[in-house]
Order: structure tokens, then sequence, then C-alpha cells
């Protein structure tokens, strides 16, 4: 137990910090880790925060839904949950249910054999909900293109509010992209 | 020499017809009468060898039928045995009764070109849903895959059971979290999972068949997206395997570069699982941890090689990045870092007894079971199976065993920890090999042009992916173009473990099992 309080003291706060800005490379208890800090996150993270307390009251709920993607933009949007992105701080929360979810944020392209799935997914969803199309095959079928197998982006299927591009977008795009949708 | 070649040639005697064309010449392919099929695989199974992948082909342009392939492995070895199978009669006998994993290959085959395993025990489809049209076969040259298909009325048969207290849970496809979908079935009494079924094929984009209208070159970016997560291996398989048929020697510096991109994937992957598979214990101490070290290696990744999962920078004829003294030195760093933070957390995974609990024990996958399963990869390497294609079919710098030392974990237990242990080890054992590469880097180009593979031949390729191993087998039409490129994931036999491994345990730890053995849906799919 105590190696678990030390591990957490030492390694204190990671998360990217938002103004004011603290020194570059830098993070939470002074230790200086090998690598470089986003300078785009704190911008974002603020309009973020702001456009989430104002339109969502503090909270906006995702449902992340896999219409067939490669697992890559997964990875990704796991990568804004972790403790460097945070993205619970701005008021992001995913949820295991359609039915609490205002957004949903799905990858694509969208397989034959998922369009079913996703479209009752879509309709277990509460209205007024926002769709936003993760990846470039999320946004129009990217590399896999159309074909027997493969629908294409999502807009084929449900109608889609907003597009986040990128193979895979990076988790400052996804930030964003989350951020255009909800302004 | 080669002991597969010669067990079967003593067995089958003039049956055997040995093939060309097929590279890299260590890979020994022949072709075997329909008649005679399943007693080359009851060869091979004598002969102590594992089924690593089967498939079919559609050789109509080139004139022929279709053709069914089998391709085992005993330690460096793999020897590909191809049937032909007439139009007029597509089936031929199935190898499910020899060796289990044909279980689900056959059923592939079946659903995706429309041959039928005569003497399969299960006539289900098989990634080919229920409301496809009967005559929907993809893999055909004949078939249109540039059109949608229609819906048709129909219902998948579940494995049942019945009796006093036994109930059902149906999961998926859309579960509760960020992962891929699949569905799942667990038949239970009380807390206890009495049989699991899986039902996969959501995310089926038509990868095989996308392949065949792509160019050589575009197949590359196809290959890197079979699976998100294993991009550098997947795509290193398939620039190996079409390296093969163009004869094209990629230059040392390259293949050094892509053993790094490879490890670096290890690395990140195991870290992730680490973490995952705490956290699904309840303890989310060591995802937050581990997810720390993970997102500072992608971050070096995209400094360092303009991707954080470094994807589509190996390519045929090499890789299109190079690493500076200044990138080399921050790796290094990074590793030190990384290599004193992992330690403190292994210690703390090691010594919480309530996890220990939760881990040992749990989804035993026992050693026989493993061998009869033929699973691969970590999965194979926690159960007793000493299988790594880095050791039994190295490119270099891993075929330069005296400088190098690899050394391979394996364990005997099979159960959750002894999986999360094995990456553990892999953690610590590339973090060693990186340190070496960046130490040891020969100098030189880092690609050499691009040459198209020779008509109408055959290239094969093994990588070990963090998950395990990854065969690729591209073949070449008249034209040059590619006819067909199999594609085997480790997850395409490693699924039939988790099944196992789940029998007797209680329903809430299937999460625990499932993350320990984390299967690519996507590559299983296809």
């Amino acid at each position: 137990m105590i190696k678990i309080l030390l591990q957490i003291l030492r390694t204190g706060i990671v998360t990217e910090p938002l103004p004011p800005a603290g020194e570059p490379g830098i993070i939470g208890s002074g230790i200086k880790e090998p690598c470089i800090i986003e300078p785009e996150i704190k911008e974002i993270g603020t309009k973020l925060e702001e456009a989430i307390r104002k339109r969502f009251r503090r909270s906006l709920t995702i449902r992340q839904v896999d219409a067939g993607s490669c697992n890559g933009c997964e990875l990704e949007i796991h990568a804004i949950n972790n403790p460097i992105y945070n993205c619970e701080r701005f008021g992001i929360h995913f949820t295991a249910s359609p039915r609490f979810a205002d957004m949903l944020l799905v990858t694509g392209p969208v397989t034959h054999n998922m369009e079913i799935a996703l479209q009752r997914t879509y309709n277990a969803t509460p209205t007024p909900k926002l769709v936003v199309a993760v990846g470039d095959c999320g946004c129009n079928g990217g590399i896999f293109g159309t074909s027997y197998a493969s629908l294409g982006g999502i807009d084929k299927v449900i109608p889609v509010d907003a597009y986040i591009s990128g193979c895979p977008p990076t988790p400052v795009d996804l930030l964003n992209g989350i951020l255009k949708a909800i302004r | 020499m080669s002991t597969l070649k010669d067990a079967l040639t003593s067995a089958l005697g003039e049956n055997v017809t040995l093939r060309d064309a097929q590279y890299p010449n260590s890979v020994i392919s022949c072709t075997v009468p329909k008649e005679k099929f399943v007693d080359a695989a009851k060869t091979m199974k004598k002969a102590f060898a594992l089924l690593a992948a089967e498939w079919a082909t559609d050789e109509s342009p080139m004139g022929r039928g279709f053709g069914v392939y089998a391709c085992y492995r005993w330690g460096a070895e793999y020897l590909i045995v191809k049937t032909e199978i007439s139009v007029d009669d597509p089936t031929f006998p199935s190898l499910t009764k020899q060796f289990v994993p044909a279980y689900r290959f056959e059923r592939q085959i079946k659903s995706l070109m429309g041959i039928t395993p005569a003497g399969h025990p299960d006539p289900r489809p098989w990634i080919k849903f229920e409301d496809w049209p009967e005559d929907a076969w993809p893999l055909r040259k004949s078939f249109d895959p540039s059109k949608p298909m229609s819906r048709v009325k129909g219902e998948y048969q579940w494995i049942k059971a019945d009796g006093e207290g036994v109930y059902e849970i149906p999961v998926g496809p859309v579960h509760a979290g960020i992962i891929e979908p699949g569905h799942f079935r667990f038949q239970a009494v009380g807390e206890t999972v009495i049989n699991l079924e899986g039902r996969l094929g959501y995310v089926h984009k038509g990868i095989e068949k996308r392949f065949e209208s792509l160019s050589w070159h575009e197949g590359a970016r196809l290959a890197a997206r079979v699976s998100g997560d294993t991009t550098v291996a997947h795509v290193l398989a398939y620039c190996m395997a079409m390296e093969s048929m163009a004869g094209c020697n990629p230059p040392e510096r390259a293949l050094w570069l892509r053993a790094l991109f490879l490890e670096r994937e290890r690395i990140a992957n195991h870290l992730g699982d680490l973490g995952a598979i705490c956290n699904d214990a309840a303890f989310a101490f060591m995802l937050y941890q581990m997810m720390r070290l993970k997102e500072m290696l992608m971050r070096t990744n995209h400094k360092l090689f303009g991707h954080r999962f470094i994807m589509d920078k190996v390519i045929p004829g090499g890789v299109a990045v190079d690493i500076g003294p200044e990138g080399k030195s921050e790796i290094y760093n990074e590793m030190d870092y990384l290599s004193k933070e992992f330690e403190k957390l292994v210690a703390i995974y090691d010594e919480n007894s309530s996890l220990e609990d939760r881990v040992r024990d749990t989804g035993i996958l026992s050693a026989e079971m493993a061998r009869e399963l033929c699973v691969v990869g970590i999965v194979a390497r926690a159960s007793g199976l000493n299988l790594d294609c880095r050791i039994f079919n190295p490119f270099p710098p891993y075929g330069q065993y005296e400088r190098l030392k690899l050394d391979v974990p394996v364990l005997v237990t099979g159960d959750v920890h002894a999986r999360a242990w094995v990456r553990v080890l892999e953690v610590r054992e590339s973090i060693r090999l990186i340190r070496w590469l960046l130490v040891n880097l020969p100098g030189g180009a880092i690609a050499c042009p691009e040459t198209m593979p020779e008509p109408g031949s055959a290239g094969f390729a093994a990588v070990e992916g963090w998950r395990g191993e990854i065969i690729y087998w591209l073949q070449a039409g008249l034209k040059g173009e590619i006819n067909r490129c199999m594609v085997r994931d480790p997850s395409s036999v490693n699924w039939l473990g988790l099944e196992q491994s789940i029998h007797g345990n209680i329903v809430p730890d299937f999460p625990l099992c499932n993350k320990s053995y984390n299967q690519s849906y996507s590559g299983h799919d296809l």
C-alpha cells in the first residue's frame, strides 16, 4: 500500500495544465518526463470547458460506437481519457448506454454487418442528439471505400453533425472535433 | 533439409508434387491430390506440426479451379500443402478432426469462397451473416464487390444449453466500453459459466477482397489498417511477403529500423494491456500509471517518426523515416525513464494480494489445450508453447542470436497472471532490444527501389507482432497484379482459446480473461 501511495505522490498531477501555463516540459511535481507538452491542449481545453458549461450544464455524455473501424481510432479515444489529456475535467464523460448519451462518437467505415446495430444505437439515443463521425473511414469510408461489406462513411446510415478526419485523428484532433460539434 | 517435407514425401510418396514460385525458398510448398489432403494433415499431426492457417483461392484467371491451402508449422519450418478443387465439384475434405483451428478457417472458406468442407461438424456460416444472400461468395472472382448486398431473412443457430437454473447472457455487438464490436453468449448456472460462444464478423470490411483491386503499393496502406493497434507488424508482414516475390532486399539499416518500430509497438500495447487487465480487477491506479507511460511513447513516436502509431512508415523496399543522433538519444533517455518507472509498477503489481487473488488461476488455458488449438503469441507462451517468429523465423537483426541473445519468456500456468507476466517480461526484453538496436544501428540507405513481384508467384511471411505470429500469403496473377492476399492475424486462432479458458469461471471474470487475451476483432473479421 505504501508503495502505491508513494508512486501516486511521486507522479503528481500529469494532466496537461490549462492557463496559467506551467513551464514546458515540467509536469506535476517537477519530474521531467522525456516528452513534449502539446500547446494546443491549453487553448482547446479552455474553450471546451466553456462550451460544455454553457450548453450541457457542465456534463457532455458520449457513447462511442465502433461501426467497423480497425481499432486505431478507438486507441486514440482511449487516449483522451488518459491522465495526460484527462477529458473528464472538461465535463466529457463516456457512458456505457446510448440511452444516457448526448453525443454518439462513431468510427467507421460502417460495415454491412454493423449497419443494423448502428441504426438501433442511434434510435436508442434520446433527442436532441449529436453524431460525430471519427476518422477518415468514418468520414468517407477511407481506404476501405464502399463495397459489398463496407457502406462507406457514417452519414450513409445516420445523420452526422460533425466530422473529425485523420488516420487516426490525434487526441488533440478529437477534442477539437468534439468542440466543433457542440459550439 | 526439411523435417516436414521428408515426413510428407515418405508418407505420401508420388502423390506429393513440389511447387516452385513460392517465396521465400525456405517455405516449402507442395500439391497433393484432394483425396490425400487429410492424409497429409495426419502425417503433419504425427510430425508434431501445428496448423498455422488454412485458406482458399479462386485461380480461374490462371485457367485453374479453386485452390485450398493448409500451412503447417514446426519449429522454424513452414510447409504449405495445396490441393486443387474443380469448379464443378467445389468440396474438399475437412481437416477439423485433425486440427481444431481448421474449424473456424473452414467455416470461413465455405462462407466467403463457397467451397464446402466435407465432413465438417458445423454447417453454420462464419463472418457471413445469415442475412447475406446465399450465393454471395465475395472471394470468388465472379463476385462483383462494388455493389451493396441485399438482405435476406435468416437466423443464426446458437448453441443451446438447458436444465434447471441455466440462463443465458447475450452481450454485444455494441459493448459497454470503447472497444470493437462482437457478440458473446454465455450460458451460466448461478455465477459459473458453463459455455461461451462468440460470434464475430461485425467489422468485416471486405479487406481480403479489397486487396485484389489495389496496386501493390496501395496494398501496403491497406495492410497497415487491418488492425490499427498492430499497424507496424501487419504492414511489415505484407512488405516481407511482397519483397520475397519481387527479389527485393531492403538495406540493413531499414531492417533494423523496422525492428525498432516493431519493438516500440510491442511495448506500447503491452503497457496498455497491463493497465487494462488491472483495471478490470478494479485496480484503476495501474491503468492510469500505464496509460501515462504509453502516452509518453506515443508522443515520442509522433515527434521522431511523424505518427503516433508509426503507421505507413514501413513501406515496400524499406522504411519511410530515418532516425538521427538526437532521436537516438531521445529514445535512449525515454527507455531509461520507462524502465525505472515500469519496474516500480511491476513491484506494485507483484505485491498486491487482492489483485493476485483475481488474476491467479483465472481463465486457465492448459498446455495441452493450447497445443490442440494451435494458439500463437503471448497466449501460447503463457501456456507453455515456445513459439516466437523472432527466434524461429527471424529477419535481421533478430537473426543475429549470438549478438542479440533474444530471451523469449515461456510460462506454464496459462492463467490471466501468466498472460500478464509474459507481457511484463517482454516489455523488459524489448527495452533491452531497443537500446541494443540503437547502439548497433548500421548506416546506409533506408529504402531500396521498389520492384514488382514476378507474375504467377506466391509470397509468404510470418512476423511476430505484439499479439503473436501474423501471416501474410500473397499470390500474384498472370499480369503481376494481386490475385489473392491471405491475412492471418493471431486473433484468428486465439479467439478459440478464450472460449475454452472461460469454462468453469465466474461471469465477472470474463472481462478479466478477455483483457488478458485482448484479441483483435478487425484482424479476425477482415
